[in-house]
């Protein structure tokens, strides 16, 4: 009776895990078909015939999607390392001391996690108009940094919880200067949370739209935004490619970092956003 | 150097540009929707944007339509993440599969996945191939319109697909710091599975989960790019409309606008207060 019980209980997960499997990578197999598709019209199934046209066309020059990449890239690499050098001290603050109001800060830091861009952005392009940074890749860079600090602060503050600072004090007690002490003795510690904190900070701004839209002005042509206007007009094949290259950063980062994203470290509460 | 001193020195950057940016651009979106800006000549504050947005009828349509969406998505997650949750806390074939599929949906982005939806469920889409393929329907027009439709079944589909891995994770891993210890002594004390479930585990986890449903909630309410791949024109989701009236030609629509991101806005100060709730529960639990 037991073994029955146990053996159907099996069988019912690996039904469901099948299930839960297929659901899982359902949409992405559209995307990945279309970019090898060369016309693919109801009611085929599958395409009559294959070609590599779309992929071509994206790595061409004058499509615009490498240029659209690599600025991508470089807004996100920006975004980020300025969320690590300014949301570092603060993670150090928020884990290494009580203090009065610290609550508070908490919520201030928490906020941008919770309210969508949309409430916000509105404002600030209201305001960046005024300061010419609207349509500009500097506005568009200053916009991303609201969900991605909030996201590496929370990232630190848990590295800083569990840190010992009692190494610091020993070695400036044998003389090391204060600089000397970060780079040889706290950096070291922190460096693993930077770079999982980091890299899911680079998660964040790669996948903002809407802040980019309004602040870019339609200028800043990122690959999300490039993504939406091919989806919208219908191009399904370039689509495709365009949204295989765009998740390959995602991939790449999983595999690097795949055990530390369990749901017990505040990192996963970031992905919210993405 | 004090502690004080210290803490405030640390704190400095990251909390001024988080004021600055996003306190400045709340701050400044509430007055330009009150039609008051000083430094523009706008010195009477007045209160016509809230009036005009809330005497027309597409307004409240679209907020009904928005906390639809919201609503149903977050439970509809949440319920699905739960059980999936618990399928992955035993072990089957499969499970290292699930494992990392869900992993790597936290990291494709909203937008993929609704161009997914889109490819999937339109009427001329995989499943309406499918349905012509099984002779179900004679054409594309028989399909149900699962996308631009008015329910926003394929708004809510792209919800469920991208939120059941993010509930999901987090409350495995509350599970798995729970333990099963709990629910063997309600078993072995006569509890039926069912109510080790219900009057157990779902006790202990409840707090963890209401915080990522809330996180869910905020972001299904206030999200731009999937209701405009996915929605109907009419009603559009609330961020939409936002999004049109600000970049109407006619200029007087932007303080309407700006009306609706403060609506939006108020919205998730409740869903903050709510997440601060729970997640203090969850820290004394």
């Amino acid at each position: 009776m037991q073994r029955n019980g146990s053996l159907l209980g099996s069988s019912f997960r690996f039904l469901t895990g099948a299930l839960l499997i297929t659901w899982l990578v359902l949409p992405l197999i559209p995307l990945a078909i279309w970019s090898f598709a060369k016309g693919w019209f109801y009611p085929s199934l599958l395409p009559k015939m294959w070609s590599l046209k779309a992929w071509k066309y994206a790595f061409s020059d004058t499509s615009g999607v490498l240029d659209s990449l690599w600025l991508t890239i470089g807004i996100s690499l920006a975004a980020t390392f300025l969320s690590v050098l300014v949301g570092v001290p603060a993670g150090r603050a928020l884990g290494m001391y009580q203090f009065k109001g610290k609550s508070a800060v908490e919520l201030l830091i928490l906020a941008p996690m919770i309210v969508p861009g949309i409430a916000v952005v509105l404002g600030i392009h209201s305001v960046f108009i005024s300061m010419g940074l609207t349509n500009s890749v500097p506005g568009v860079i200053l916009v991303h940094l609201i969900p991605t600090i909030p996201y590496m602060v929370l990232v630190m503050a848990g590295i800083f919880a569990n840190y010992d600072p009692a190494f610091e004090s020993q070695a400036r007690s044998l003389g090391a200067s204060a600089p000397k002490t970060f780079w040889y003795v706290t950096l070291p510690a922190i460096m693993p949370g930077i770079i999982v904190g980091g890299l899911f900070a680079f998660l964040v701004s790669w996948s903002q739209y809407i802040l980019t839209l309004l602040i870019g002005g339609g200028r800043v042509v990122t690959l999300p935004l490039l993504l939406f206007n091919f989806a919208t007009s219908g191009r399904n094949d370039i689509t495709g490619a365009i949204g295989m290259i765009y998740i390959l950063p995602g991939i790449i980062i999983l595999i690097l970092t795949a055990k530390h994203l369990s749901g017990r470290s505040g990192a996963v509460g970031g992905f919210g956003q993405i | 150097m004090s502690d004080r001193f210290k803490i405030g020195l640390l704190l400095f950057p990251a909390l001024s540009i988080i004021v600055v940016l996003f306190f400045g651009g709340l701050l400044v979106g509430l007055m330009r929707s009150f039609n008051y800006m000083p430094v523009i000549g706008l010195t009477q504050p007045d209160l016509s944007a809230y009036v005009s947005v809330f005497t027309d009828k597409e307004f409240y349509l679209s907020f009904l339509l928005t906390f639809h969406i919201a609503f149903t998505s977050t439970v509809i997650s949440c319920i699905l993440a739960v059980a999936a949750a618990l399928l992955l806390r035993r072990q089957f074939i499969g499970r290292a599969v699930v494992n990392f599929l869900f992993q790597l949906n936290l990291t494709v982005p909203h937008l993929v996945g609704a161009i997914g939806i889109l490819y999937l469920f339109s009427q001329s889409g995989s499943f309406a191939r499918l349905a012509a393929e099984w002779g179900m329907i004679a054409g594309p027009s028989d399909f149900p319109a699962l996308v631009f439709d008015p329910y926003a079944i394929g708004i809510i589909l792209q919800y469920v697909w991208k939120e059941v891995p993010f509930i999901g994770v987090i409350v495995l891993a509350n599970m798995q710091s729970i333990g099963e210890d709990y629910e063997s002594v309600a078993r072995s004390l006569g509890a039926s599975r069912w109510q080790a479930f219900r009057h157990v585990l779902l006790p202990l986890i409840f707090p963890g989960m209401l915080s990522a449903s809330v996180m869910v909630f905020a972001f299904t309410f206030g999200a731009y790019e999937i209701p405009a791949i996915l929605g109907a024109n009419y009603p559009a989701a609330l961020p939409v409309l936002a999004y049109r009236h600000y970049t109407d030609v006619d200029l007087a629509a932007r303080p309407e606008a700006m009306a609706m991101a403060i609506i939006i806005a108020l919205l998730s100060a409740v869903m903050i207060y709510f997440y601060v709730r729970f997640s203090r529960q969850r820290v004394r639990s």
